[in-house]
């Protein structure tokens, strides 16, 4: 007769010294753990609700501006700066991580409507409308000190030059030495030079904005307000395409990681976002603002954008989602005329009417500073759980709950009640004539007039 | 990939992969197939870690020659196996204290005894040490542990009572009565006790409300079990049906005639697809759950019945054991080993310990332990059950484990179906009988209801008359529009018909759909 009899010695399962971490065995056999699904449905919904509980995504508010917040730069070779520049010619650079003004660059004479940085970030570009483009030194001492007392140092600028028409946007290309603004005309500068190197011109209209490609150096998008998003290519002597849609373009966003597509943001509460090889349709419509969006930045990883909007709320959309997955909102915060999403894709930045910059974090819930790799774990584990079930009625109301400000809310369900009814007559019409002659255009086309070559 | 390979990544995959054909959506499509690809990855790392993680093989016992198995005793084993293990086959003499029941925690280290006549003993079983022991000087009937070994509960005369480990009496719970059996779900940390007069109490230890309590009308109950695999509560009734039962429904999810007599005991394969019911006809008999059909029917008695982790079936009656198993892939259940205890020992309770080659016997002179090779699972994992946890992992396993609490409303008869969406059952369309019958009734409700009374000469009985009129024909009037939007329906579809027979086929393709000339 052969026999063994499971026989464990306390020694091999158990720990030698008090010092020496105590001794773990795994067996993954579904078998030895009973109603899997059960407990990781509960696990689930108290991920949810703790998510929750730690959402507190405002960190602070930078005071300091006399007036509203027309525009923001970020400087791609420091993290913790960001340039503003205000409604009165106030533009400043703060540090982020103490919220403190580092430098201040007096001498526009009116708003400042545009505020970029050069490819190294030791050049900063603010265009104005006072018809003048300023280029100063980023005093690169002080970035390093951030521990000096709040910087009331303040520079003169570079450079002035001096045009006909009032700018109201400015953009440097990512990687080279020229830069672009809009006004009248879109005009490309090189540092050096007091007139611009290029002119071009499309129509009678101002342009609004201006945003290079930060894959391709030469080419860039502009909208201007003849509801038009145009593409130039610096390469070519005149602009290269345009699409016209039924409602101006306040701002453009390229995506950083997908060149070749780039964001609109719509006075009519919605952002576009295009493939600018193929202009006459779009690739998703982001829908969730219930007034005009007014900026836009998409974060380093390409995946998601936020918004700012004339309705006093920030909003992240997922880059090819169709709504929101978080809003933002406070009571002193109103109409948000810039965002930022910072170049570790952490934080947010909002400039707003009240002459605030506010910082919020990009994931509410996030732990912020040192998470230790079991804490990390922990986090990773509780997502993935809470997706898994989060299309289950008690976890999906917990995950999409979010507090919205009253007038907000009303003005959704506004929005929702016209576009039913829309939808309901254009149905009834298509039901009650022959078949073909009533044609529904589909959404990605609906606002598109026409693309002009 | 190798047989055993797949057999191990089928374990671990835990069901069909589901089918991606049906779905139109393109882009769920590629999202699910992901995910679908990461599970088979997944499965197959554990397969292969399998190896690595799982240093211990399990027992085993096989006889050489002409040997059977079940001729081997227990004596044969102790020799030829090492002195630890030896220590765990003894034999506890207590003949004045009564039949004794048993119980284990889940990771088979400490074991909680009580005689019948008022005993109460917690042992730990690694260095087979008494931790306390009480005599309550009542009977007890049952005894159980709660989710560790610091709390058990026991079924006394006329109430159950909770204790401590040190033996202090924590809790009398006197809403359930006096309790005949006792079981305690793990996952829910429900505490079920099936009383005297067959009401059956769930009471949450935790918050200690009382969850749910129902009569079941059925008479008296020797044997309840709770299923390890959905936390369903099995009786036996003395009439030989066998009900199951969730706390959220006061009718039984199941009932089924087991046997031709009372039902004496029962119990649960891990897996839960498997039951044994033993009943006083004198059969033992196997179930699969999952089509509620017999497997096998095994003739004698049973007192008690218990599956071990590997799916050895123990049967105690009178003073022998027999152990039977299930080898070489088919279902059906042989004799494995058997033992007889002392003559005029009765059996009272046979019970498996978990992670260990051990079947623990209480009987009616106290309490035996005797080694079944091949019984118990060799590879436990810390984080579920421990046999050697330091009082620092307990608290916090109490901690984590009390986080995921399940509620009672996850208790149900397939645990898979938490997560899924029920599936659209079609509305029938009602048929005519049924639609008059509706009309009526809304009909007679209308005519019930009473008019208000006017003042001027505005309640004048031809205007009241007329008044009803009008309200009968508004109550009728949607379904008399439903009844000729079919009318209508119908015809048009007899026309088209009738059209298209019209026509012989020669001429088919000059037929136009217009009804002209």
């Amino acid at each position: 007769m052969r026999v063994k009899v499971i026989s464990r010695s306390t020694d091999e399962f158990t720990r030698e010294r008090s010092q020496d971490l105590q001794r773990v065995f795994r067996n993954f056999d579904p078998s030895l753990r009973t109603q899997e699904k059960a407990v990781e449905y509960v696990r689930a919904l108290n991920a949810a609700k703790l998510d929750k509980i730690f959402a507190r995504p405002f960190i602070g508010a930078m005071d300091g501006h006399v007036d509203a917040v027309s525009c923001m730069a970020k400087n791609p070779s420091y993290l913790k700066g960001i340039f503003s520049g205000s409604m009165d010619g106030d533009i400043r650079l703060w540090d982020i991580a103490s919220r403190r003004t580092v430098c201040q660059f007096p001498g526009h004479q009116g708003a400042v409507k545009g505020l970029t940085a050069s490819t190294d970030g030791r050049v900063l570009v603010s265009c104005g409308a006072d018809c003048t483009v300023r280029l100063w030194n980023v005093p690169i001492a002080t970035l390093e000190e951030s521990a000096d007392p709040p910087g009331e140092n303040s520079t003169e600028p570079v450079a002035v030059y001096v045009r006909q028409n009032a700018f109201r946007a400015v953009d440097h290309q990512w990687d080279g030495e020229l830069f672009a603004t809009g006004g009248a005309q879109v005009d490309v500068w090189n540092h050096n030079r007091s007139q611009p190197v290029k002119s071009f011109e499309w129509g009678t209209d101002s342009i609004i904005s201006v945003k290079f490609n930060p894959g391709e150096p030469d080419i860039l998008a502009t909208s201007a307000s003849d509801r038009s998003v145009t593409i130039y290519d610096l390469r070519m002597s005149s602009p290269v395409r345009k699409v016209i849609m039924m409602t101006r373009t306040n701002a453009i966003a390229w995506n950083p990681m997908e060149p070749m597509n780039f964001t609109a943001a719509n006075e009519d509460c919605n952002c576009y976002s295009y493939d600018a090889r193929k202009l006459d349709e779009s690739k998703n419509v982001h829908q969730d603002h219930v007034s005009a969006v007014l900026d836009i930045d998409y974060s380093p990883t390409g995946r998601e954008f936020v918004t700012g909007s004339y309705d006093r709320t920030v909003r992240i959309f997922p880059y090819n989602g169709g709504h929101s997955r978080e809003i933002y909102h406070t009571k002193r915060m109103q109409r948000v005329f810039c965002v930022k999403f910072s170049c570790d894709a952490s934080y947010i930045i909002s400039g707003s009417d009240d002459t605030n910059l506010r910082l919020w974090k990009a994931k509410a819930s996030e732990q912020l500073g040192v998470v230790l790799p079991r804490e990390k774990r922990k986090h990773e584990y509780h997502e993935a759980v809470k997706n898994r079930y989060k299309h289950l009625p008690e976890v999906k109301r917990i995950v999409r709950y979010r507090h919205l400000p009253k007038l907000i809310y009303k003005a959704g369900i506004q929005r929702r009640i016209m576009i039913d009814a829309a939808k309901r007559k254009e149905e009834r019409r298509k039901a009650h004539s022959a078949r073909g002659t009533v044609v529904t255009k589909p959404l990605r086309t609906r606002r598109i007039i026409k693309e002009v070559e | 990939m190798s047989e055993e390979l797949e057999a191990k990544v089928k374990r671990y995959l835990r069901g069909e992969g589901a089918n991606l054909e049906a779905l139109q959506d393109k882009k769920l499509k590629t999202q699910l197939a992901i995910r679908e690809d990461l599970y088979g990855k997944s499965a197959k790392a554990a397969a292969k870690a399998e190896k690595w993680l799982m240093p211990s093989e399990g027992g085993y016992l096989e006889a050489e020659g002409l040997e059977k198995t079940w001729r081997i005793k227990q004596e044969s084993i102790a020799r030829e196996v090492d002195i630890l293990s030896a220590r765990n086959q003894h034999d506890i003499i207590l003949p004045d204290l009564g039949p004794y029941t048993l119980d284990f925690t889940s990771s088979g280290r400490y074991m909680a005894a009580a005689g019948r006549k008022g005993h109460l003993a917690l042992v730990d079983m690694k260095n087979l040490g008494l931790i306390k022991e009480v005599q309550v000087r009542e009977t007890v009937r049952d005894v159980v542990f709660l989710h560790n070994e610091l709390f058990f509960a026991a079924a006394q005369k006329k109430y159950p009572y909770i204790y401590n480990r040190d033996g202090t009496e924590l809790h009398c719970l006197k809403e359930h009565g006096a309790v005949r059996k006792l079981q305690f779900l793990k996952n829910h940390f429900l505490l079920a006790s099936i009383n005297k007069i067959g009401q059956l109490h769930y009471q949450d230890v935790t918050v200690g409300e009382m969850v749910a309590n129902f009569r079941t009308n059925l008479g008296r109950s020797d044997a309840m079990r709770v299923n390890p695999f959905n936390g369903v509560v099995t009786l036996g009734h003395s009439s030989g049906t066998v009900t199951m039962w969730k706390p959220t429904s006061s009718a039984p999810l199941v009932k089924m005639l087991c046997h031709h007599g009372s039902i004496s005991a029962l119990a649960f394969h891990p897996n839960g697809h498997l039951m044994a019911t033993s009943g006083k006809d004198r059969k033992i008999k196997l179930w699969d759950l999952r089509k509620f059909e017999t497997l096998q029917t095994l003739p004698g008695h049973a007192c008690s019945l218990d599956f071990s982790q590997k799916g050895l079936l123990a049967c105690g009656n009178g003073s022998f054991v027999r152990v039977l198993g299930n080898f070489s892939d088919s279902q059906t259940y042989e004799k494995y080993m058997t033992h007889s205890i002392v003559k005029g020992y009765q059996i009272n309770k046979v019970l498996f310990r978990p992670y260990e080659d051990v079947l623990g016997i209480g009987h009616s002179m106290g309490w035996s332990s005797i080694l079944i090779p091949g019984s118990g699972e060799p590879n436990f994992d810390s984080w579920v059950a421990n046999p050697f946890e330091t009082s620092k992992q307990r608290r916090e396993k109490e901690v984590k484990s009390l986080l995921d609490k399940l509620p009672p409303e996850t208790i149900m008869l397939d645990p898979s179906k938490i997560g899924t969406y029920k599936p659209l059952t079609k509305k029938e369309k009602p048929t005519k009988q049924e639609r008059e019958a509706k009309m009526e009734e809304v009909v007679a409700a209308v005519k019930d209801a009473p008019l208000k009374k006017k003042t001027k000469g505005r309640s004048k009985p031809s205007r009241r008359a007329k008044k009803k009129q009008e309200s009968i024909a508004i109550a009728k009037r949607p379904f008399l529009e439903q009844q000729m939007k079919e009318d209508g329906a119908l015809s048009r579809k007899k026309q088209k018909i009738s059209e298209e027979v019209q026509l012989p086929a020669s001429l088919q393709r000059f037929a136009t759909k217009k009804k002209g000339t």
